[in-house]
Formats: structure tokens, sequence, C-alpha cells
């Protein structure tokens, strides 16, 4: 009762990255509110899972095993937590604004009559009547909003990399087996198959070369990806990024779309060709280290971002460019 | 074959893509100011694009829903330029700055009015608020099979087939109609439309049926405002740009290579 319970999401048997940062962000919550942190981990074999979280300092885990949740069906995983939640009976409820919290958590705190604030960057208690203030970026990251809403369980999806990652520590939490009924019919939406892509990494990249509208065309790409192997030889991993009207537009896929709906990244050189930088697409790239903005729209957004612009239409300008860097290495 | 409807949620948001200087945050009445046109969400003509694309291949109709407090005919109308059969603006004072919860409830009341329908199509999320939830809580409220983030979208006999998003690719997922799939942007952009056409759409004399709360909403008490306890600006991201002069493009270029060897 009155626990502050995070959601914890299974990557090949292990807890990820992102359910330390909601342990971390939890545990000031609990604090705060003088009660206990719980982890809810749930699988067709979430038992190593379990264990593992038992030691990051958790009050407690509760675990939910079951044959139906070995894949990510959302009817099925939605029933199993809404009945662990009946159970638990938590006073805040925490996910990742992962794939799975996107879906699960809107749908959730819909079955629960919770009010949802979707990919916070801050999670406080409001001392007064302790209900979570919940400040998330609005309006593509134009402004920041503080949220409170009513509501018996407190929600909300926590973006990734913002709230620092817990430590291990010594000993480990009681860990509960909660038992839910949950059978195949209530899954109406049947999975036919999973067809696995090759998806760039951006996040791991060193530079990122984009491109957007301002390409004119998808054969903009080919352009960059020609700078993309030159600057290869002088940098280490070098890989193409774009915005999302090149998406749209069908030029690229969209694991290469940089930005609040895309990847959000910070490598040490992001460069911008053709990218206007509609706010959406900033708030994902203007951590990087250092940005060069392409384009021949003095005005536009991004050279407000950048540290080198160039105005001039990017056809030149490339071609010449990788001349250049070939000269020069 | 029978005739298939496809009901299209699209609001209506002051332009996402507006330059940084048109948008500023008025901190007092807690409100983004934009000084940039209206337009449709983003994802929500993708989402119109999306049952475009389905209605060429079968006989079917699309009903476009749009809910808010002051809705513009002319921002609006370009759905019925681009292909929709029916626009229902559902605007009306009470509708200012509700919650994601309560604006998914006023929408289930006016396609539970509307009746008929197979499928219902919502952009994946926002450009205002970016909160990704009134397509999946109106599937719930409706308690229809819901696919998030679709990538592509057909209807085979009585079922909907989506190629939906999947952190190691795609997922191809199957579920009976009527239901409700929300859009992402692979599905592809709003297709063109001509001056002409969308001007002819302007002068066109039929008047858009606009619903009033009290037309169709069944509990209003039930409709809760968003609490903004507090609305401020970003930290600044802006640098100085240094700009890369030249009298050709080789000289820029070349003033670029030397940076990049500088950062090396």
């Amino acid at each position: 009762m009155d626990d502050v319970l995070i959601l914890g999401e299974v990557k090949e048997g292990s807890l990820d990255a992102r359910s330390l940062e909601l342990l971390g962000i939890g545990k000031k919550l609990a604090e705060d509110l003088r009660s206990k942190l719980s982890i809810l981990v749930l699988g067709d074999s979430p038992a190593n899972a379990a264990a593992e979280a038992s030691s990051y300092g958790p009050a407690k885990v509760y675990s939910v095993t079951h044959s139906l949740l070995k894949d990510f069906q959302p009817e099925l995983w939605l029933a199993a937590l809404e009945q662990a939640c009946q159970e638990i009976k938590p006073a805040v409820f925490l996910m990742s604004h992962s794939f799975m919290g996107r879906e699960l958590g809107p749908r959730l705190a819909c079955r629960l009559g919770a009010r949802l604030t979707t990919d916070c960057i801050d999670l406080t208690i409001d001392p007064q009547d302790k209900l979570v203030l919940r400040t998330k970026p609005v309006s593509g990251g134009n402004a920041i909003a503080v949220f409170k809403c009513p509501g018996p369980v407190q929600m909300a999806t926590v973006r990734a990399k913002v709230f620092s990652p817990v430590e291990r520590t010594e000993g480990a939490a009681e860990i509960a087996e909660i038992g839910v009924q949950i059978d195949q019919n209530l899954a109406k939406v049947t999975s036919l198959e999973i067809v696995k892509e090759e998806v760039v990494a951006l996040d791991k990249a060193d530079v990122v070369v984009s491109g957007g509208a301002g390409l004119g065309e998808e054969e903009g790409f080919e352009l960059l990806e020609d700078l993309r192997k030159a600057l290869s030889k002088s940098f280490g991993s070098v890989m193409i990024g774009c915005s999302r009207v090149a998406v749209d537009k069908g030029w690229i896929s969209s694991d290469h779309q940089v930005g609040l709906t895309g990847t959000m990244i910070s490598p040490d050189i992001y460069v911008a060709v053709g990218i206007s930088g509609a706010i959406q697409h900033l708030v994902g790239m203007v951590h990087s280290k250092k940005i060069i903005a392409i384009n021949t729209d003095p005005s536009c957004n991004m050279f407000k971002v950048a540290d080198y612009g160039i105005v001039e239409d990017y056809e030149k300008i490339i071609p010449a460019l990788i001349t250049k860097l070939e000269d020069l290495s | 074959m029978t005739e298939r409807h496809i009901i299209v949620c699209a609001k209506q948001i002051p332009d996402p893509e507006a330059p940084l200087s048109d948008v500023s945050v008025d901190a007092e009445n807690k409100e983004v100011v934009v000084d940039a046109p209206q337009v449709i969400s983003p994802f929500d003509e993708n989402a119109l694009e999306a049952a475009l694309r389905l209605t060429e291949d079968l006989d079917g109709r699309i009903t476009v829903l749009s809910l808010g407090k002051k809705l513009s005919d002319t921002v609006l109308r370009k759905v019925l330029a681009a292909g929709a059969d029916e626009l229902i603006l559902l605007q009306d004072d009470a509708f200012d700055k509700l919650d994601s919860h309560s604006v998914a409830l006023a929408l289930a009341d006016a396609i539970r009015k509307i009746g008929e329908y197979d499928l219902i199509l919502t952009g994946r999320q926002a450009g205002d608020w970016d909160s990704g939830q009134v397509g999946l809580l109106l599937a719930e409220i409706l308690s229809l099979p819901c696919i998030n983030l679709a990538r592509e979208i057909e209807i085979t006999g009585a079922n909907v087939i989506v190629k939906k998003a999947h952190p190691l690719g795609f997922e191809r997922v199957q579920a009976p109609m009527p239901a409700l799939v929300t859009v992402s942007n692979e599905v592809g952009e709003l297709r063109y439309i001509s001056r002409t056409k969308m001007l002819k759409m302007l002068r066109g004399a039929s008047s858009i049926p606009t619903w009033t709360m009290a037309d169709f909403v069944s509990e209003k008490d039930r409709l809760q405002k968003m609490d903004i306890i507090e609305l401020s600006s970003p930290p600044d991201m802006g640098r100085d740009c240094q700009f890369l002069d030249g009298a050709t493009p080789n000289e820029m270029a070349e003033k670029l290579a030397l940076v990049f060897r500088e950062l090396k």
C-alpha cells in the first residue's frame, strides 16, 4: 500500500538501463512521501531480473510470471498490470517513456482511473497534497510545463537519460510473486511476425551527417553518404541522420530520424544539411558538442543553434568539401 | 463489398515548424504564444494520408473529426480538398485546454453519435502538447482493439493488418474491425493539394457541420481541464554561429574542411 512502484523492463533476461534510472527517481519520490520504493517485473520467466532488481535497493520486488507474457502483447500485459496494481495499490506508478511505456502508460491509466503525464523530465512531490508534480517539455520543446493531476494513482512515463541510475546495494529485497488471471482470449490483436531490420544506433555515433527537406530529393542522401564515408577516415563512427520530413517523404527509414519522436543524440559533431530546424528536431540534437549547418536560408532556426554555418546550396558544398577533406588528410 | 467507414481525428494547432523567434512563453497566463498560422497537427495529416490510401483500394468513405475551442474552417477544409468525404467540427469554449482523457471522452461521444465505423485513425501524438495519449485512451473508452505506432496499414476482409513500429524493426499485427490505429510518420506525408483545388474547396458553399458540447457530450461534468502549475521557457539553446563565407562554394568548403581538421 502507498508504495512508489516502478515498472522494470527486462531485456535479454536482465533489467534494462532505463529501469535503473526509474529506480533513481522513484527512490527520491518515496523518500519525499516517506513511503517505500518497489519494483514490478513481468514476463514468462522474470526470476533473474527480479533477483537482479532486488539488489538495487527497493524495499520490495513484485514479480508476475505467466507463459502468456513471453512476448509483448499489450492487451495481455495490460490485464496483468491492472491486476498487479489492484493488489499492490501503489500511490505512484512510474514507467519508462519507452516503446512499451508509451503504449501501456495511457491505457493502464485509463483502466485505473488515473491521469498520466508522458515523457517527464522531472517529478517532485507537492508538500501540501502529496500529489506528484510532473515536469514535461511541451510544444515540441519550446516550453516546459509542470502539471498536476488528480487521481488515486499518480502516473507518469519518464524520459531516458534524465535521471541518474541507482547503484547496486548490499543485501537483497524480498521478492513477492503476484498471481494473475489472463488468457489468450483477451488478445484481440494478433502478432503475425516480427521482422528484424538493420537499425542504426544513432546514439552511438561520434559524428552524424543529417539531411532534411532542403535536400530536395531522395538522391541527396547519396551525397551525404559520400560525405559520411569521407569523414569516416578521420572520425570514429559516422552515421546518417535525418529530419522527420525526410522520413515522411519516404526518402529514408525512420531509424535515422533525429528528434523528439526519433532518437535523441549528442554526438561530437552534428552536420545538418538542408534541415531548417523545427523545434522537435532541435531538441533531439541541440546538445551535440559541435553543430555545423548547411542551408540556403540564412534565417532558418538551425543557424541559431549552430557553431559553424554555410549559406549555400549543399549540392555545391558537399562535393567540394569531400575533395578538400581528402586533400587535407 | 460493403462500404468501409474510416474516422480520422485531426487536431488544429499552431504550426510546430514555426521559427523559434515566433514562439514565446506567457508564464503569467501559462500559455505558449505562437505567432504562426494554424495547421493540422503533422501526425494527424499522416493519419489522413493513411485513410486516403486505404479508400483508394476499396469502397470507403472518410469522416474527419476535429475538436477544439476555436477551429478554423480554412485550416480544416484542407482535409476535404485532400479527399476526405466529410468534416465535422466539434467546437465549444468548454473544450479549451482539456486534458487528454477528457478529449478522448468527448471524441468517444462524437464517434458514438456518428454510429457505424470500421476504423479510427489518430496521429501518434499532437504537435503542441506531445502527450501521445488521446488515440490510446479513445480505444480504451470505446473498448476497441488498438494498434499503436503504425508504419503501414491495410484492410483485408474484416481485419486491419498493420506494420507496427518495433524496437528490432517492425511487427506485423492483425486486429478485427472496428479497431483503432495510431499513425506514425513512416506512413507518409499528406498528398499534395493543388492551389486550385484548395481555393475551390474554400469557396465551396457547403457549410461544415459544427457540433457544440450540448450536441454530443453525454456527461459534461466528466470533462476536466489540464492543471498547469507552471509554464516556463526552456534553457536557451542558442549558440553564436560563425558563418564560413567565401566568394565561391569551393572557398567555403575549404574553410569547413579546416574546421573538421581542427575538431579531429
